[in-house]
């Protein structure tokens, strides 16, 4: 069993009119509790492989869109784009909308990470917008005895007619 | 007007081929797939020229009738293919900025206007250091005469077309060579979607 506190990730894929998104396609990746990737590039790090956590998964939201993971929570890790640079504990995501147009990757963060404020990847968003990344505690989603919860619903652009994928049919 | 504001995009980081990009699905097509057998190579570069060894290329296509495995192609006249799904991922060599895709080609797939165009791939590009996806399209050169009708490349500057149109490898008619230059001088063409 990989080592680290337990956590559920869940919530909704929506568009941008808050309908859910069945059918989509979730993929995610993460260092593990320590602050390491299970990637040859991480292998400079300082901090141990846990040989339980291959920090991968993926899924396909259901009928009402609803996506669910049961993880570690990544630590933190160090990456020298600037002195003391350190990055927040966060996961990739990766989703396969309806349409080229909604392909989206992003990264989810914790809510009240004091680390956010100095993090250039989640600052490179603007701020109106930077709070659409932030996982927050969910005690409705904490199972007793298990694992805490976390709720992020993620909003992706739906179908529409773009000039590089016209719609065909 | 919308109602919820999109969730942000972020890089997609050096480590993405943890969490998507397996090693086989930049092979699309098993032996039972109907279509001629393509291979598409090429490199990744930056706006200096140097590979990038870190990116990330999806695939997107027809099969070789022209038809869409998606629930919008509701175009039954058109049989699709059993394990042709048309979607792949290549991750470039980390040394190289080299990529590999086999696949089939795709048939012609009508413009909003009905009219066919001409066969072409639909590439997503991420990277390390992009804060978005780059979404480009491959076109073929021994499409000429549909390359010239064709409504997405007739919107591209004339000078520019040729940055998405595949250049034929000597010796073998089925291998493609496509390099995706990110920036600077040779830059291809990026869509807005």
């Amino acid at each position: 069993m990989a080592l680290g506190p337990r956590i559920i990730v869940t919530g909704s894929v929506l568009d941008q009119n808050g309908e859910p998104v069945p059918g989509t396609l979730v993929e995610i990746w993460q260092a593990n509790s320590a602050g390491r990737y299970a990637h040859w590039r991480d292998s400079e790090s300082s901090a141990p492989l846990d040989p339980n956590f291959l920090g991968m998964g993926q899924t396909v939201t259901d009928a009402q869109g609803v996506y669910r993971f049961t993880t570690i929570k990544p630590g933190p890790y160090p990456w020298r784009n600037h002195p003391n640079a350190w990055r927040p504990s966060h996961i990739h995501f990766s989703l396969m909308g309806p349409a080229l147009g909604s392909r989206l990757v992003t990264q989810m963060y914790f809510e009240g990470d004091p680390m956010l404020g100095l993090d250039p990847i989640f600052n490179a968003v603007p701020s109106h917008s930077r709070g659409r990344m932030i996982a927050a505690y969910d005690h409705d989603v904490t199972e007793e005895n298990w694992a805490t919860g976390y709720r992020w619903d993620i909003v992706i652009r739906g179908r529409m007619a773009t000039p590089t994928d016209p719609e065909v049919g | 007007m919308a109602s919820r504001g999109e969730t942000p995009s972020q890089t997609v980081g050096p480590y993405f081929s943890i969490g998507i990009s397996g090693p086989d699905e930049n092979v699309l097509a098993s032996d039972e797939v109907q279509g001629g057998r393509i291979r598409v190579r090429g490199r990744v570069l930056d706006g200096e020229g140097a590979p990038v060894g870190d990116a990330l290329i999806e695939v997107w296509q027809a099969n070789s009738l022209g038809r869409y495995r998606h629930p919008d192609d509701s175009r039954d006249d058109i049989a699709l293919d059993e394990g042709f799904t048309g979607f792949g991922r290549a991750a470039t060599i980390f040394e190289t900025g080299e990529y590999l895709i086999d696949t089939i080609k795709p048939g012609p797939v009508p413009d909003p206007e009905g009219e066919l165009q001409a066969p072409h791939l639909c590439l997503i590009v991420q990277a390390r250091g992009l804060l978005n996806p780059l979404f480009t399209r491959l076109y073929f050169p021994d499409e000429a005469e549909a390359n010239d009708h064709d409504l997405v490349l007739r919107m591209v500057p004339p000078e520019r077309r040729s940055t998405l149109i595949a250049s034929q490898e000597d010796g073998d008619p089925r291998v493609y060579r496509f390099d995706i230059r990110l920036s600077g001088e040779g830059e291809i063409v990026f869509f807005d979607v």
